[in-house]
């Protein structure tokens, strides 16, 4: 039966405040029939709470800054239809796990892009704007490997979604990962050696416990759990100087 | 030694570990079904060189494999020293490989 949602049905909107200490205040918001959870947040900020913090700019999915976590589960708030994800009339928004808490739905997430330094995601060009332009084989294994990775558009969703993270302060993560891990299979990285270091010392590849949740929760479908398994293999070859070029 | 080095070591060594437990497993099981005496078992790991190569060589592996194993729950789980950890598990290592090959030699010893 197609849901034919009158506009006069609202949802029960909690939504967290404050920071460390704070609790969920409660908003009645018009159900529409075609909504995303950030269209209810900026509504429930517009209407009833001027005050509230979060962060969103490209509302379609691309600059990564929309993520919270709904009904428990992070989620890029942009593209998260209200219908896929409401329960029972009610929704529940927080900031995302794993990130210290600035003010209700906004996080600080300097830990989680200085993690990508930390794991080797610095890209070290090798030629100038006077050289020509270096060839890439687009069906090499390496660029296949690259590709799949390489649309992350660091929402730290994945970084949330993470336990190990949860547990582990020293754990770089799983995008910062991903991040390395595309380098390392970029052609055009200068610096292959130090990448692959960094994405395997202490708190790197090693830490992952390949639970999955990363790829579970990953909004472009990217799986960090195979690109971290990838630094793995990698780092096997190179031990056993069996690592192609 | 770096924390790549003590992953591929672990690694290769679980790969040799593998096919040795599943042996060592499947030696027990005939052992004790066969009802061999211990004189009988005894006399068997004596006469070849094949079972102190083969004890040997799973000794060494599980003193490289289970430290390193251990120092990672260590790590994650306890708010012990990273050093101290790592100085306990070479220790543990060391212990494991003597206290193994003793026992190794204990009972392929009489090898002529
Ligand atoms: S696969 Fe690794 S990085 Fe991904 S959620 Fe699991 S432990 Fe974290
Ligand atoms: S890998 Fe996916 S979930 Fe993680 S930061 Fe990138 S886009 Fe977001
Ligand atoms: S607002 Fe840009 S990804 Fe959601």
């Amino acid at each position: 039966m197609k849901d034919m949602t009158p506009e006069t049905d609202t949802l029960e909107v909690r939504i967290w405040r404050g920071r460390d200490e704070g609790r969920f205040e409660t908003y009645e918001v018009p159900a529409r029939e075609n909504q995303t959870v950030l269209d209810v947040v900026s509504e429930v900020q517009r209407h009833h709470e001027p005050a509230l913090a979060y962060r969103f700019a490209c509302r379609v999915g691309v600059c990564g800054s929309c993520a919270m976590t709904v009904n428990g589960k992070p989620r890029w708030t942009c593209r998260t239809h209200v219908q896929k994800v409401v329960d029972g009339g009610a929704l529940t928004i927080e900031p995302l796990r794993n990130m210290p808490r600035i003010k209700d739905l906004a996080t600080d997430m300097t830990d989680f892009f200085d993690k990508w330094h930390r794991a080797g995601g610095r890209f070290e060009g090798t030629r100038t704007r006077h050289d020509p332009i270096q060839p890439v084989d687009p069906e090499s294994r390496a660029r296949k490997n690259a590709n799949a990775g390489i649309e992350c558009i660091n929402c730290a969703v994945c970084y949330a979604a993470c336990d190990v993270v949860a547990w582990d302060d020293d754990y770089v993560g799983p995008a910062a990962l991903n991040r390395a891990w595309t380098l390392l299979n970029d052609e055009k990285h200068g610096d292959q050696r130090g990448t692959l270091d960094a994405a395997t010392a202490a708190g790197g590849c090693g830490s992952c416990h390949t639970q999955g949740s990363c790829m579970k929760h990953c909004p472009v479908g990217i799986s960090p759990t195979r690109s971290i398994a990838g630094i793995k293999r990698m780092s096997l070859m190179d031990f056993l100087n069996m690592r192609g070029k | 030694m770096t924390e790549a080095r003590l992953f591929a070591l672990q690694r290769l060594s679980a790969m040799v570990l593998g096919p040795l437990v599943l042996v060592h497993l499947g030696v027990i099981l005939y052992a004790t079904r066969t009802g061999l005496t211990a004189d009988a078992l005894l006399e068997r790991t004596t006469s070849s060189v094949l079972w102190p190569v083969f004890y040997g060589l799973f000794v060494v592996m599980a003193a490289i494999h289970a430290p390193i194993g251990l120092r990672n729950v260590l790590r994650e789980w306890t708010p012990l020293p990273d050093r101290l950890v790592d100085w306990a598990m070479a220790a543990f290592a060391l212990i494991l490989l003597v206290m193994g090959l003793r026992a190794v030699w204990a009972v392929t010893g009489g090898v002529s």
